[in-house]
C-alpha cells in the first residue's frame, strides 16, 4: 500500500509540474500587463514537441540522445524522495538529502556533457557556465540542508520535516537564514531571473537553454519537462520543509485531500513570489552571479552557526 | 568670423599642389581631384579633423567615378575623381579613415575599382554568389545575374585569429535563435570577457543600387522606401529629395511639414521599440511589454492618417502621398498628450529600477574620440560627446523654422543610447506639436519634372538612426543611371567591434541593440 502510494505521489509530481510552470507563466503575463496563455499551455507544448521529429547532429554520440532520458529518470527518482503531501514514504525513508543532491548532479553532469558533446560554441559555452553556477549553489544548498538535518538530527528528509511538525511553530533564527538561502539557490538552479532567463532568445546570454539549444522534438520535451518537475521539487522543498504545515502523517483520504489542498495553496503563493521578482528585476550579470551565491552560502553558514550557538546549546 | 573649414581644406589643398576643379550639386561643392591624390586628399581633411561620411563610386561610359563625401560643422565637401576604365585604380583612403574600410571592399566588390594600398583584402559584400571577375554594378552584368543552383558556402573568411591559453572562439549567426536580420559575429574571448569581435555582414545584400537602375522616379522611391524596413520614411525622403534636387522640383511647404511630421513619427515610433528590446535583452521584460503596447498604439493611427501603418510609400517623388486634415491633426496632438503622460510613468519606472541600472550603465562604452575616428552617427554618436544633428546642422525643409532640441550625452555606455533616444522622443514630441499645430495650408504635391540628362542629386536626411546620404543621377528620359544610398549603419556597424571590447560575452546582446545597426540598409 505504501509503495503505491508513493508511486501516485511520483506521478503526482510528474503530471502537476508543467502546471505550476503555466501559473508562473499566467502571473508573469498578468504584472506585466500581457495577456496570459492558458494555465494548459505546457502541456500543449510538450504534447506539441513529443510530435515533432527529433533532428539530431551527425556529429552527436549516443551521449546526446541518452541524455534527455536520463535528466528525465534522474528528477523522476528525485521526485520520489521527496515528501509532497505525506511524509510516511518508504521512499523517502530509502534515501536521504545528500541523494536528493546527487540525483540533481546526476542530471546536471549528464546535461553538461551532452552541451559539450555536440561541439558547437553554445553547449560548450552553456555548459560551462552551468557548472560554475552550479558548483557555487550545491555547497550552499547543502549549507542550507545541513542547517534543517542539524536541528532534527536526520538527513531524512520525511523525519526532518516530521520534527518541524512536531516542534511546532517555533521561530528559529537559523531556519530563517536556511530558508533564504534556499531561496536564492532554488532561483539559481531552476535558471530563473536574476541568474538566468528561461525565456530568452539571445544565445549567448543563455546558460542552461545554451546547453540544450540542440535538442528538438520528444528530446527537448523530456528536458523541458525534467526541469518544471525541477521547479516544482525546489518549491516543495521550500515549502514542506519550512512550512510544513498541513502535510498528512498518515493514509487517511481525509488528511490526504487537505494535504493537496494545501500544498496547492502553498506552491501557488510561492509562484506568485517567483512571478513578482522575475518581474521587477532584470538578470544581473554573469559575474556577479558568484556574488549572489556566495551571498546564498553566507546565509546558510549564519544559518548553521546560528543553530549551534542559539538553539543546539538548550 | 572665422573661416569655414571648407575655405581652409581648399587652401591646404592648393598648398599641396592637390589641383581641384570646383564644381556643385545644388549646395554642396564638388571638388575633382587628381586619382592619384586622392589619398593626400584625405589626409589634409583628417588633419582639419573632417568626418568620412561616405563613399560610392559609378561606371560612366569608358571610365569610374569615385566620389567621396567629407563633412565637419555641417559643411558638406564632394571629392571626386575619375579613374580611367583600363588602369581601374587609385590608393585608398581607408588608410587615414577607418570608416572608408568597408565602403571601398563594396565598391571593390561589385564595380572591381581597385584600392591599392586598402589594408583589407577581404571581400565584404561578395559571398561567392557571383564568380570571381565579375563585377554585379557594372553595366555589362545583367540584371537578373548569373544565379547559380545552389551558391557555394561562404567559407574561409579570414577572420582575425587569436591564440593563447584559454582563447576561444565564438562563431554567431548568421542565422540567430531570435528572428531578427541575418549577420555573424565571430567572437575570442577568455573566459567570459570579449578579445576581438569581428562583424561579417552582407547577408541581406538584394543589389538595391543595380535594382535602381532604368528605374522612374515613383519607382525609386517605393525601392529606397524598402532599403530597411524601419526607416522607410527617411530613406525615402533622401532619395526623393534627391530626385527633386536634380530636376529642380521644389516641393509645397505642406509637403515638406508633412514628410517632417512622418519622418518624426517614425523616429518615436522606433525609439519606442527599441528603449524596451535594450530592457528585454538585459531580461526586464515588464519594460518591453510597456514600450511594445506603446510602440503600437503609436503605429496604428497611421494607417489611417498616412495610408500605411509604416507609413511605407507615403514620401513620393514631388510631395506625399496623402493630406490630413484638421481632425486628424487635433487627434494627434491629443496622442501626443497621452504619449507624454504614459512616458511620464513608465520612464521613472525604469529609471528607478537598480537591477537594470547595473546592467545598464558602464556597459558597452564608446569613448568620444572612437567615436570620432569612426564618424559614428545618429544616437551612438549623440550618447558619446558626438554633437552633430543634420536638421540642425544642415537644416533643410521643415527644420529650417522650427526649434530643435539638441540631445547629447557623454558617458557612451548603454545607458547614455538610452537616454538619448528618451530625449529624442521628448524631442520630436516638442517638433511635432510645432509642426501639426503650424501647418501651412498648400498643396501637397508638386508636378515632377524631367531632369536634364546627367543631372546629379544628393541629400542628406537625418533618419531616426542618423544623418542618412542619398546619391542619384539621371540619365535620358526621367531614368535614374546611379543611385547610391548610405545608411547610418554604415558608419555605426564598425564602432560595434569596438563597443564590446572588455565586455562580458552576455553583455554582448545589449550592446549590440543599443547600437541596433540595420543590417538590411548597410548590406544594399
Amino acid at each position: 500500500m505504501n509503495w503505491i502510494f508513493a508511486f501516485i505521489q511520483t506521478l503526482l509530481f510528474i503530471v502537476l509540474a508543467p502546471l505550476l510552470v503555466g501559473w508562473v507563466k499566467w502571473w508573469k503575463c498578468r504584472l506585466q500587463n500581457r495577456k496570459a496563455p492558458s494555465l494548459l499551455q505546457p502541456y500543449r507544448d510538450l504534447l506539441k514537441l513529443t510530435h515533432k521529429q527529433p533532428v539530431v547532429s551527425h556529429t552527436a554520440s549516443w551521449l546526446f540522445i541518452a541524455t534527455p532520458y536520463i535528466v528525465f529518470s534522474a528528477m523522476i527518482l528525485a521526485a520520489s524522495v521527496v515528501p509532497l503531501i505525506s511524509i510516511d514514504l518508504p521512499t523517502a525513508a530509502s534515501a536521504d538529502v545528500i541523494v536528493l543532491v546527487g540525483f540533481f548532479a546526476i542530471a546536471r553532469f549528464f546535461q553538461a556533457l551532452a552541451g559539450m558533446d555536440v561541439g558547437t560554441a553554445f553547449g560548450g559555452m552553456g555548459a560551462s557556465r552551468e557548472m560554475t553556477v552550479s558548483t557555487l549553489a550545491e555547497p550552499a544548498m547543502l549549507m542550507a540542508i545541513f542547517t534543517l538535518t542539524m536541528a532534527a538530527s536526520s538527513t531524512n528528509l520525511a523525519s526532518a520535516i516530521g520534527y518541524v511538525l512536531d516542534q511546532g511553530m517555533v521561530l528559529r533564527p537559523s531556519f530563517v537564514f536556511a530558508l533564504f538561502a534556499m531561496i536564492l539557490v532554488a532561483i539559481a538552479e531552476t535558471g530563473r531571473i536574476p541568474v538566468d532567463n528561461p525565456a530568452t532568445h539571445l544565445e549567448l546570454t543563455m546558460i542552461h537553454e545554451a546547453m540544450i539549444l540542440e535538442y528538438s522534438g520528444r528530446h527537448l520535451a523530456l528536458i523541458e519537462w525534467a526541469s518544471a518537475i525541477k521547479l516544482m521539487l525546489y518549491g516543495v522543498l521550500i515549502s514542506n520543509i519550512f512550512f510544513p504545515w498541513g502535510i498528512a502523517v498518515d493514509f487517511a483520504p481525509s488528511a490526504l485531500g487537505t494535504a493537496l489542498l494545501w500544498l496547492l495553496l502553498k506552491l501557488a503563493v510561492l509562484a506568485v513570489f517567483l512571478a513578482i521578482t522575475e518581474t521587477a528585476l532584470a538578470k544581473m550579470r554573469l559575474f556577479r552571479v558568484q556574488e549572489f551565491l556566495s551571498f546564498a552560502y553566507l546565509l546558510g553558514l549564519l544559518g548553521l552557526l546560528s543553530h549551534i550557538i542559539l538553539e543546539a546549546s538548550r | 568670423m572665422s573661416q569655414s573649414w571648407r575655405d581652409m581644406y581648399s587652401q591646404l589643398l592648393s598648398s599641396n599642389q592637390i589641383s581641384h576643379t570646383s564644381s556643385s550639386i545644388q549646395d554642396t561643392p564638388l571638388w575633382q581631384i587628381e586619382s592619384s591624390q586622392w589619398q593626400r586628399a584625405a589626409e589634409l581633411a583628417k588633419e582639419l579633423s573632417a568626418r568620412w561620411v561616405a563613399g560610392w563610386a559609378e561606371q560612366l561610359e569608358d571610365s569610374f567615378n569615385v566620389n567621396a563625401l567629407l563633412e565637419k560643422d555641417g559643411d558638406y565637401v564632394l571629392l571626386r575623381t575619375t579613374v580611367a576604365e583600363q588602369h581601374l585604380q587609385l590608393p585608398s583612403q581607408s588608410t587615414i579613415y577607418a570608416a572608408a574600410n568597408r565602403s571601398e571592399r563594396h565598391t571593390r566588390d561589385l564595380l572591381g575599382v581597385h584600392f591599392t594600398d586598402c589594408p583589407d583584402h577581404r571581400p565584404w559584400l561578395k559571398h561567392q554568389a557571383w564568380q570571381k571577375h565579375e563585377y554585379p554594378l557594372r553595366k555589362d552584368f545583367p540584371l537578373s545575374g548569373q544565379p547559380q543552383d545552389i551558391t557555394p558556402p561562404d567559407m574561409d573568411y579570414a577572420f582575425v585569429k587569436a591564440r593563447g591559453h584559454g582563447v576561444y572562439e565564438i562563431p554567431v549567426g548568421p542565422v540567430h535563435a531570435g528572428i531578427i536580420e541575418p549577420g555573424h559575429f565571430r567572437f575570442q574571448a577568455v573566459g567570459e570577457t570579449i578579445l576581438n569581435l569581428e562583424e561579417h555582414l552582407g547577408y541581406v545584400h538584394k543589389g538595391i543600387e543595380k535594382l535602381a537602375v532604368q528605374r522612374s522616379p515613383e519607382k525609386l522611391a517605393r525601392l529606397a522606401a524598402r532599403i530597411s524596413g524601419d526607416s522607410t520614411v527617411a530613406h525615402a525622403w533622401a532619395a526623393c529629395q534627391a530626385m527633386e534636387q536634380a530636376a529642380s522640383v521644389d516641393i509645397p511647404s505642406r509637403a515638406a511639414w508633412l514628410r517632417g511630421i512622418a519622418c518624426e513619427r517614425e523616429r518615436i515610433a522606433n525609439h519606442l521599440g527599441d528603449i524596451g528590446a535594450i530592457c528585454n535583452d538585459v531580461g526586464f521584460a515588464f519594460a518591453q511589454m510597456q514600450f511594445s503596447r506603446l510602440r503600437e498604439q503609436w503605429l496604428r493611427p497611421q494607417l489611417q492618417d498616412f495610408g500605411h501603418r509604416l507609413m511605407m510609400d507615403y514620401i513620393v517623388p514631388g510631395g506625399v502621398s496623402h493630406d490630413i486634415n484638421q481632425d486628424a491633426c487635433e487627434r494627434q496632438l491629443q496622442a501626443l498628450k497621452t504619449l507624454r503622460q504614459e512616458l511620464d510613468d513608465i520612464v521613472p519606472a525604469i529609471d528607478m529600477n537598480s537591477s537594470l541600472e547595473d546592467r545598464l550603465y558602464t556597459a558597452g562604452y564608446l569613448s568620444p574620440q572612437t567615436a570620432q575616428d569612426f564618424g559614428v552617427v545618429g544616437y551612438v554618436g549623440r550618447a558619446s560627446s558626438q554633437d552633430f544633428d543634420v536638421r540642425r546642422d544642415k537644416p533643410y525643409a521643415p527644420y529650417h523654422t522650427l526649434q530643435i532640441d539638441a540631445v547629447l550625452e557623454e558617458q557612451g555606455d548603454v545607458a547614455s543610447r538610452v537616454w538619448v533616444r528618451v530625449k529624442e522622443i521628448f524631442a520630436s514630441i516638442k517638433l511635432l506639436q510645432q509642426m501639426l499645430s503650424q501647418l501651412p495650408d498648400g498643396d501637397i504635391k508638386a508636378d515632377w519634372k524631367t531632369p536634364q540628362a546627367n543631372a546629379e542629386g544628393l541629400a542628406m536626411i537625418d533618419g531616426w538612426r542618423g544623418e542618412i546620404i542619398s546619391y542619384v543621377r539621371f540619365d535620358e528620359d526621367n531614368r535614374i543611371s546611379r543611385f547610391y544610398a548610405r545608411d547610418p549603419s554604415c558608419v555605426n556597424w564598425p564602432a560595434l567591434e569596438k563597443i564590446v571590447l572588455n565586455n562580458i560575452v552576455p553583455d554582448f546582446p545589449v550592446c549590440n541593440k543599443s547600437l541596433n545597426g540595420s543590417y538590411s540598409g548597410h548590406d544594399l
